[in-house]
């Protein structure tokens, strides 16, 4: 520990601070991702199977989706946060804190999300889909069976670009008042001009892509045959 | 039975319409298995899917025994489809799933317990000879192999019918045989109906007791294969024959006035065409002796149909030219058709 002091003396009086930033900043990328992901995948599968000659055909709610997805992602997170102010107050009760940054990390990361999925399970064999198809099961069985069972190694490729630009995402909302690391950064490294304790949120970052990308390839190597 | 009636599908676009299929009225016998011949393009795969209404047609309608399933409801259809097992060309087989576990969910509504499952899965591997492959990814499997799974599947929930659309179009001749054996075997073993799409004349030959012959969405041409190719009628059948005998080979050949196809003033070549009524006949050796012309067979391609040979010969006769009338008077007398293409 002296170690790591002598190369960065800020982090002794800090190193409290640090930890719980650290811990809201996992607990905002977990909760987002959770829903995000939920989310997101509906959004993906209901893009493929509702689109032109999908299984579930459905041309106006395809394109209502294509389109809401389309705008969502061409707000700028930043600006975002601030448009989603009054219904963050209405479903989580605050704008403010980890709490209040559930709402926009979600809004902001679900499309993109959705749009990855639906390009992961655009890969699956149409040919697979129609064989499904002639042996009688019906959407809900080729979502889940095929669609859904198919894809598990792209999902989860597209999973781990997600979880990066969410990790990102937070620490954006953290320089709003979120808190978490970025909020860190920005009070100790930018305000108060430490910059060991700048580098040091760069290198928890770094090491909390490293293990989402770790445990990403582990699922991709078991998943692919 | 499955009865075809006016069947018709028009696939609607903007700028134009697609009439994929044409007024097709088809009957398919219990146990029979029936070939649909056609060159790409020709509506084969179309039709195929019209039967387990893959594709919904646009006119006409679907009768198996005795029930017009265009009439039925989506999850009355799906019952239908589960009794009627399909393979492709391209396997189709699901990558994330072992062997086995590609035949479970084939399974899924089976209502099998685990046990009588795993009993079946087995017994089904066991009939396409893949027991070995249990636990193998579709990935590891080469194309026959992968085909048998396929087929595995396709006969898991026990169909009354089996639909084959270009099934063995991706494999070499020899899978390609192994894989008719094995449907033939399926067909007598479990008195299954199967319906063969192909562009393939090797499949239809070596087991389909009945074709139809489809050209621009229309069936132009059916019945009992020996009789098809025996006596093709139209001539998108002739030339489907030709094209698969490599006999249209000869015209080219003569059309860029190949050495092959020189002959001698006065000579006259021609293709016979041998049918299983003639070809024990000696018809060579006898005009040789009668006329004394000289005959030499350039090209030849006999095959053997349905257990019955058929094929053609390319001959070239030289002589004196009224024996050469004659010989090729006698030839026709024998019951063989001749068509001079020199000379």
């Amino acid at each position: 520990m002296s170690f790591i002091y002598t190369i960065a003396p800020n982090l002794e009086k800090l190193g409290k601070e640090l930890w719980k930033c650290t811990g809201q900043t996992i607990q905002m990328v977990i909760v987002a991702a959770l829903f995000a992901f939920v989310i997101g995948t509906a959004i993906g599968v209901l893009l493929i199977v509702t689109k032109r000659g999908g299984i579930l055909e459905c041309i106006p709610l395809y394109t209502g989706l294509d389109k809401a997805i389309d705008i969502v992602r061409s707000i700028p997170f930043i600006i975002l946060m601030f448009l989603l102010i009054p219904v963050s107050r209405a479903i989580v009760g605050t704008s403010l804190g980890v709490t209040g940054a559930y709402v926009p990390l979600i809004v902001g990361t679900a499309p993109f999300f959705g749009r990855q999925v639906e390009s992961a399970i655009a890969e699956v064999d149409g040919g697979l889909i129609e064989a499904s198809e002639a042996m009688g099961f019906n959407p809900f069985e080729i979502i889940f069976g095929v669609y859904l069972r198919e894809s598990i190694p792209s999902i989860t490729r597209v999973s781990m670009i997600t979880l990066v630009n969410l990790v990102g995402l937070t620490a954006m909302a953290g320089a709003v008042g979120a808190g978490g690391l970025g909020d860190f950064a920005i009070r100790y490294g930018y305000q108060l001009g430490y910059f060991d304790a700048l580098w040091v949120t760069v290198i928890i970052i770094l090491i909390i892509i490293s293990i989402i990308q770790f445990v990403g390839n582990i699922i991709i190597r078991v998943t692919t045959h | 039975m499955i009865e075809l009636r006016n069947v018709s599908k028009t696939f609607g676009a903007k700028r134009g319409e697609i009439h994929a299929v044409q007024d097709v009225s088809l009957t398919i016998n219990d146990g029979e298995i029936f070939g649909i011949i056609g060159f790409s393009g020709a509506g084969k795969s179309t039709l195929v899917r019209c039967i387990n209404l893959l594709e919904r047609p646009t006119g006409g309608s679907v009768v198996i025994d005795g029930k017009d399933i265009t009439k039925l409801s989506e999850p009355e259809l799906r019952e239908v489809r589960r009794k009627i097992g399909m393979i492709f060309q391209h396997f189709n087989l699901m990558r994330s799933r072992t062997v086995y576990g590609n035949i479970e969910f084939a399974l899924k509504k089976s209502g099998l317990s685990k046990q009588e499952k795993d009993a079946k899965i087995r017994s089904l591997l066991e009939l396409v000879g893949l027991a070995d492959k249990i636990d193998a990814y579709p990935s590891q499997l080469s194309g026959g192999q992968k085909q048998r799974v396929a087929i595995a599947r396709a006969l898991a929930n026990d169909p009354k019918v089996l639909l084959c659309d270009e099934a063995t179009s991706a494999l070499d001749p020899q899978t390609t045989k192994s894989i008719l054996k094995l449907l033939n075997e399926v067909n007598e073993r479990l008195k299954l109906t199967i319906i063969i799409i192909t562009h393939q004349m090797e499949v239809v030959k070596d087991i389909c007791d009945r074709v139809a012959v489809m050209e621009d969405g229309y069936v132009v041409e059916e019945g009992a294969t020996i009789d098809v190719f025996d006596h093709p009628q139209k001539p998108v059948t002739k030339d489907f024959i030709d094209t698969a005998t490599n006999i249209s080979k000869i015209y080219e050949l003569v059309e860029n006035n190949s050495p092959l196809t020189d002959i001698p003033e006065g000579a006259k070549m021609l293709i016979l065409s041998y049918s299983s009524v003639n070809t024990n006949e000696a018809v060579i050796s006898a005009i040789s002796r009668k006329f004394n012309v000289d005959a030499s067979i350039i090209f030849g391609n006999v095959e053997i149909l349905k257990n019955l040979p058929f094929g053609k010969l390319v001959v070239t006769l030289s002589g004196k030219p009224e024996d050469i009338e004659g010989a090729i008077a006698y030839i026709q007398a024998a019951g063989i058709d001749t068509e001079v293409i020199k000379g």
